[in-house]
């Protein structure tokens, strides 16, 4: 591993798609305003210059399409990667999704596959107009078939992004909004791959244990830290990659502590909280010491930004699920 | 637009074709294969031997005619109602029947054809013949891409989607709408307020053709001209070939509750009479071959349904094959898993 630079988790992304535009040229850059324009966020910032218009590709106005003709391009050979706006306009192509990405291996009984990578701005918290926050990942990781990566920190994004781009399966790539300018860290140089299917165990700790992703680590980071000075070591792990869940390591984490604490940004109701809740029934059930709990966002939609920062869990309300999870006899 | 059209329905040419009366005989020989398929799997389906089935009766003109042009370089991307087409262009009968089966095993094209899984959700192929097209031409691969659908396609989102990516990006593409005038129990004139499909063709800045897709001479050259548009590098082409549904939608599917006479059927004919028709004038068809063909049809199916039948029914390990490219380790263990608790359920 060469040294790295320091980065926002945005110029990671960057640089990874940078990396493997350089490395393998069967791959291509494709979205809305992704080209000179370097894409909404500047994810694919100064790329269209570097590799051209042939590959760092802007499209028409189509997401449908856009996915739909990235299944097409990688069944030719090429390996696309798709950068849909913001998640909340994915809906469209959930049907190429669902009904198309997620199984023309199955389909063709292997002959067929779609090796593409779909990018997306992930999550909420910036003060974004209405359907630009959304947090959709339970549909996705629903689908068998597909992966699901969500980065927390910069190293990650680059790493999980470039094994994604790698991997022989379709994979769903959300990138959190909140973390694209808040967060900086050191990123490898050159090739950097994070392993799909493995947690990051951000902190260590025998008192509980905080299952969290994207935008969600920092605050359940800051939870913890809190229970620290309450004389609590409590353990915080990045799952980062939400399909396949690394079941291990959840496992592992509930047996250790006993305590367990889901965090996620989206909808409490059948939102992934609820099976990582499971996975600790089915791997640890002896081992609690409390009922596993779930902070998450009330079953209301994303509402107007004004509101969000009460909606969305915070440093403080994860605290207080904690430590009512702690101090459970 | 007018409608364009070789043959009357007499078979009589109204223009020397394209096709030589060899070739045209080679064509209705493959026409008769497939009609003689789709008959054979409506009474296997009303035998009970075989699941759900979508006919292609009326449409063995477009769909041989269609294929004839593609080479092993080229793609074709069917949907279900095409099964006609996919073993023209090379699907073993066995795998065609297996599929209407239900086996998981099916539908599997030999190595040098490539022939995709029959799309099911409407005109959602459509942006992937793009796509396709669109690879090739980025990887200066030789080879062009058929796709098929209906009228009813025409009225969903990926149609649209689809056909204008293929227009901006010039894909080597040919669009064939089969347009049998029926979307199961909807008629054509509640898809569109557009006198036809192949107007739309303006609106994407694309070529466009309006034929009659009875006619097989006629689908033959313009699926023809269309390919030799792609391949030259001048993009893709919608052809609309006009036709009309000669059985139902799919055997789940009663035409008695919404259609009576249909005008088409006067004004279009059948495509296997009208080329042989026309082969009989011309001295280049006989009974005898006719009878001939048709025996050796019926021999092929035969096989194919005997072959069919002798196969071992799917096992449930088939389920969990060819869901991941790198399986996930607790895929792994709930295959194992599940597959235990079947057998143990079964004893």
């Amino acid at each position: 591993m060469s040294p790295g630079t320091e980065k926002t988790l945005l110029a990671a992304v960057t640089e990874a798609l940078d990396v493997a535009l350089a490395e393998d040229p069967r791959v291509l850059l494709l979205g809305e305003d992704i080209g000179l324009n370097g894409g909404v966020f500047r994810a694919t910032d100064g790329l269209f210059e570097k590799y051209g218009g042939e590959r760092v590709v802007d499209t028409p106005l189509a997401e449908s399409a856009i996915v739909g003709a990235a299944i097409g391009l990688a069944l030719s050979g090429l390996r696309p990667v798709a950068e849909i706006q913001f998640m909340g306009f994915l809906y469209p192509a959930l049907d190429q999704i669902l009904s198309h990405v997620s199984r023309f291996r199955y389909r063709s009984r292997g002959r067929f596959t779609v090796p593409l990578v779909v990018r997306m701005p992930y999550g909420g918290g910036v003060q974004a107009p209405e359907l630009h926050a959304e947090s959709a990942e339970a549909h996705l990781v629903h689908t068998p078939g597909l992966k699901v990566a969500v980065p927390s920190t910069p190293a990650d994004a680059k790493g999980l992004l470039l094994s994604a781009i790698d991997d022989p399966d379709p994979v769903l790539f959300l990138e959190p909004m909140r973390l694209y300018r808040s967060v900086k860290g050191e990123v490898p140089a050159g090739v950097h791959k994070v392993p799909l299917g493995k947690a990051r165990i951000v902190r260590e700790g025998n008192d509980g244990v905080i299952f969290c992703w994207g935008a969600m680590v920092p605050p359940s980071l800051q939870a913890a830290r809190r229970a620290k000075e309450d004389g609590f070591d409590v353990a915080v792990v990045d799952l980062r990659t939400l399909s396949p869940l690394d079941r291990e390591t959840i496992g592992k984490f509930a047996r250790q502590t006993g305590r367990v604490l889901v965090v996620h940004e989206a909808p409490l109701t059948g939102g992934l909280g609820a099976e990582i809740v499971a996975i600790c029934q089915e791997e640890a059930f002896w081992h609690l010491e409390a009922p596993p709990q779930r902070v998450a966002v009330p079953d209301t939609p994303y509402p107007a930004f004004a509101v969000e920062e009460d909606y969305l869990p915070q440093g403080a309300t994860i605290y207080r699920a904690l430590q009512k999870t702690l101090k459970e006899p | 637009m007018e409608m364009e059209r070789i043959l009357d329905l007499e078979g009589r040419p109204l223009r020397p074709p394209r096709l030589s009366l060899e070739e045209s005989r080679v064509l209705l020989k493959a026409m008769l294969l497939i009609r003689t398929f789709d008959s054979r799997a409506l009474s296997l389906q009303r035998q009970g031997r075989i699941g759900t089935y979508a006919p292609f009766t009326g449409l063995e003109g477009i769909q041989a005619a269609a294929v004839r042009s593609l080479t092993a370089a080229d793609w074709l991307v069917p949907t279900y109602r095409d099964t006609g087409a996919a073993i023209l262009f090379g699907l073993p009968l066995l795998e065609a029947l297996a599929y209407w089966k239900g086996f998981p095993d099916s539908y599997r094209a030999p190595a040098d054809r490539q022939i995709l899984p029959p799309s099911v959700p409407i005109a959602t192929q459509i942006p992937h013949a793009a796509g396709i097209g669109w690879g090739l031409k980025h990887q200066k691969k030789e080879g062009i891409v058929l796709t098929f659908f209906g009228d009813g396609a025409t009225s969903e989102g990926d149609f649209h989607e689809g056909l204008n990516f293929a227009g901006v990006f010039k894909t080597p593409v040919v669009f064939l709408c089969q347009n049998n005038g029926w979307a199961i129990s909807v008629p054509f004139h509640r898809q569109t307020a557009a006198e036809s499909i192949a107007i739309r063709a303006q609106g994407y800045g694309i070529h466009g053709r309006l034929i009659d897709g009875n006619d097989p001479l006629m689908v033959a050259e313009a699926v023809q001209e269309a390919a030799e548009r792609a391949r030259s590098g001048e993009g893709p082409t919608l052809i609309e070939a006009r036709t009309y549904r000669q059985g139902p939608h799919t055997t789940s599917d009663d035409p008695r509750r919404y259609r009576q006479e249909d005008p088409l059927e006067t004004t279009l004919g059948d495509p296997v009479e009208r080329l042989r028709l026309y082969l009989q004038k011309e001295g280049a068809w006989s009974a005898e071959e006719e009878e001939e063909t048709l025996q050796e049809a019926r021999e092929k199916v035969a096989q194919a349904v005997a072959e069919l039948e002798a196969l071992p029914r799917p096992s449930p390990e088939s389920i969990f094959e060819h869901v991941y490219g790198a399986e996930p380790p607790f895929f792994q263990q709930q295959r194992d898993r599940f597959l235990a608790t079947l057998k143990e359920a079964q004893e």
